[in-house]
Formats: structure tokens, C-alpha cells, sequence
């Protein structure tokens, strides 16, 4: 605890919880390829291994974490097409706002369908 | 006599109500970190953040430091953290804000607090200084005066409407972190004379932004644009600079 109450924190709008949540998805996808690149190239020390570590990933918590694997990719995609347009498009800044509000919209049309598929996959069996 | 007459009919058409303001308080010579510190004070409808501080300081407490100077948003002098976002205090008036919850008074991230709501701003001014805000010409002076189309004029207006007050730059979080990014006032200041058509200096200055702390740690959040009081798109200027360097075309 310190001793005196912190300073507030900074309330910024879109464009910097955007920044933040890009910064956040892009070190969680990091660390995913990480541990992928590792169970993928088991199998070329040896096959059964490889079958024996991807077992490991069929139960539902797995699943619940596929899931946030593909909303950050979702975010992060669209948000980097974001981030390009406000870099090279000339109204790009000005339409910043917009285009978060589209990148949230285009997640969730994305994200509810695969969310009911996958999982019913993970818990219906 | 009329104009003293109709005075207090005037102020009592005007609401009245208790604010508590929260101010975020640094004494060096006694305090070891900052501290917090309410007041509630009664003020009017027409009042700024800024009256408030000063009714705090006139008849409260005589030791609350912070800068102000014209008081009209003009002169960049008073520039803090109001509600968690930069803003003038004399530009911010008191009924635009919620008043059923402390208002906090913090000051600007990012820069050494001295005392108070009082910060050290020497390594803003370096910034703005080591981008040459100037004008750079060759040659002979000519004659008559410099001459220029509204259309060249209007590429770099809105740059021209900086006040200096730092709201952008410790609105920065690239610059909380890493106080050796020039920050986006200096790059605004550099926007204004490298896209003037009478200014011959725009390599020099886009070679100085071009460095590791200059225009590329922009990350775009967009705080800077939200901050200016002046409604300067500051990131679209940090992006035209980056587009000038990306594009050699000016």
C-alpha cells in the first residue's frame, strides 16, 4: 500500500485504451506463438510426443482460452488496419474514432458466431 | 450608478453551489510524496476551475501554488489535470463537470512537480527549442514583405494556434515513460515551419525529428489531440510530419 493515495490515472478516450488493448493483445499473441512454435517443432523430435502434448490442450479451459486467442488476433488485425489507415490515409486521424468504432463492431459480428461453434465443440463433446 | 445598481440583481440570477475540489498538494520541504486535499467552497454558475483555486488560495489556504497568468486561456500557463484529463482551468467551467463528486486538481504527468500544481517545465521548452521555431531563409532579404497564397497559408494553420501550455505532451503516454521524446508540442512547432512555404529550414528539422526519440515513438493514442485547449488535431500534424519524412515531399 503507499502511503499516500496514487495520482488518478491518465482517462484517456479510444485512441488510448485502442493503443493499450493493442499493446496487451499483441504480447498475448507473442507469447502464444512462443509456446506454438515449441509444440509444433516437437514433432519433428517425435510424432507420439507431439500427439501427447496436443491431447494435453482437449479440455475446456483450453477451449475458454482458445477463445480469447481469437478475439485478440480478431482485435489486433483489425485495430493494425486501424493504426495503417490513421499512418497513411490523410483523413485517417480525424476519422480515428469511427474506424474504432468499426473495428468493435466487425469483432463482435466476427466473434459471436465463432464463439457459439466453438463452443459447442469444446463442451458438447 | 445604473451599472452598480443592477450588479447583485445580476449575480443572484446566477445559481450558486458547493463544489469540493481535490487537489493533489506537494510541499518539498515537508512532504516526501504528494498528497490529497479537499476543499469545498461555494461558487457560481459562471465559474472556472481556476476561480475556484483561487477562492482556495485567497481566503482558504494562502500556500496553494499553482501558474496562471491572463486567466483567458490565451497566455498557456495554467495547464492540469482536472477529472483525470489536461485541461486549462480557466478554460473549464465548473457546471460542465459532475458536481455531485469531487473535482480532482492534479498536475500534468510526466514533468518533475516542484510544489503543488506547480511542475518543472525546462525539459519542455528544450524540445520545443531544439526543433528551431524560427524562420530559416537563404539568400537576400527581400525588399518587400514575404509573400504567400492563402492556400500555402491555410496548410499550416492550425499549428500556429499553439498556446504552449503542455497539455499535449504530459497528456503523452510515450512521454510519461521515456522523457526524451521531443513530445507532441515540439513536433506541432516543427509542423508549423516546415509546411510554410517562406521557410527554407524543413530538412533540417525533419532530420531532427527523424531521430530515434523524435516523430516515430508517436504510437497515435490520440490524448494529445483530446488535450489541446487551442483544438489543434496534434496527431494529424505528428502524422503529416511522419508522411513528409516517409515521402520526402512536403
Amino acid at each position: 500500500m503507499p502511503k499516500a493515495p496514487a495520482g488518478t490515472l491518465y482517462r484517456g478516450r479510444e485512441g488510448m485504451w485502442s493503443w493499450v488493448a493493442h499493446r496487451v493483445t499483441g504480447v498475448g499473441i507473442f507469447f502464444f506463438l512462443f509456446a506454438h512454435i515449441l509444440d509444433t517443432a516437437l514433432v519433428r523430435v517425435s510424432p507420439e510426443a507431439y500427439n501427447e502434448v496436443i491431447a494435453t490442450y482437449k479440455n475446456p479451459i483450453v477451449g475458454l482460452m482458445e477463445v480469447g486467442l481469437v478475439g485478440a488476433v480478431v482485435f489486433h488485425a483489425f485495430n493494425g488496419l486501424r493504426i495503417v489507415l490513421v499512418d497513411f490515409w490523410s483523413k485517417g486521424p480525424r476519422y480515428q474514432r469511427h474506424m474504432f468504432v468499426a473495428v468493435g463492431v466487425l469483432w463482435v459480428v466476427l466473434m459471436v458466431p465463432f464463439v457459439i461453434r466453438h463452443l459447442s465443440h469444446v463442451f458438447g463433446g | 450608478m445604473t451599472a452598480v445598481a443592477e450588479a447583485p440583481a445580476a449575480s443572484s440570477v446566477v445559481p450558486s453551489f458547493q463544489v469540493t475540489v481535490r487537489l493533489r498538494r506537494f510541499n518539498p520541504e515537508s512532504d516526501t510524496e504528494p498528497r490529497w486535499e479537499d476543499h469545498t467552497v461555494t461558487m457560481h454558475g459562471t465559474d472556472r476551475v481556476l476561480d475556484a483555486l483561487h477562492k482556495i488560495k485567497w481566503e482558504i489556504d494562502g500556500s496553494l501554488t499553482f501558474r496562471r497568468s491572463c486567466a483567458h486561456g490565451i497566455c498557456g500557463s495554467d495547464a492540469m489535470r482536472i477529472n483525470g484529463r489536461n485541461r486549462l482551468a480557466c478554460k473549464t467551467l465548473l457546471k460542465d463537470l459532475p458536481l455531485d463528486k469531487p473535482i480532482t486538481v492534479e498536475p500534468i504527468k510526466g514533468m518533475t512537480v516542484l510544489k503543488d500544481l506547480v511542475v518543472d517545465m525546462d525539459p519542455f521548452f528544450e524540445a520545443y527549442k531544439s526543433i528551431m521555431p524560427f524562420l530559416i531563409t537563404s539568400g537576400n532579404e527581400p525588399t518587400r514583405e514575404r509573400r504567400q497564397s492563402p492556400e500555402e497559408r491555410a496548410r499550416y494553420d492550425d499549428t500556429t494556434k499553439c498556446i504552449m501550455c503542455a497539455a499535449c505532451t504530459s497528456s503523452c503516454p510515450i512521454y510519461w515513460t521515456d522523457g526524451q521524446y521531443f513530445g507532441p508540442q515540439a513536433i506541432v512547432g516543427a509542423h508549423r515551419f516546415i509546411f510554410d512555404s517562406r521557410d527554407e529550414g524543413a530538412e533540417q528539422r525533419l532530420e531532427i525529428l527523424n531521430d530515434r526519440d523524435g516523430v516515430w515513438r508517436c504510437r497515435t493514442t490520440f490524448n494529445c489531440t483530446d488535450a489541446c485547449p487551442r483544438g489543434i488535431e496534434v496527431t494529424k500534424a505528428i502524422q503529416e510530419v511522419k508522411r513528409a519524412l516517409l515521402f520526402r515531399r512536403v
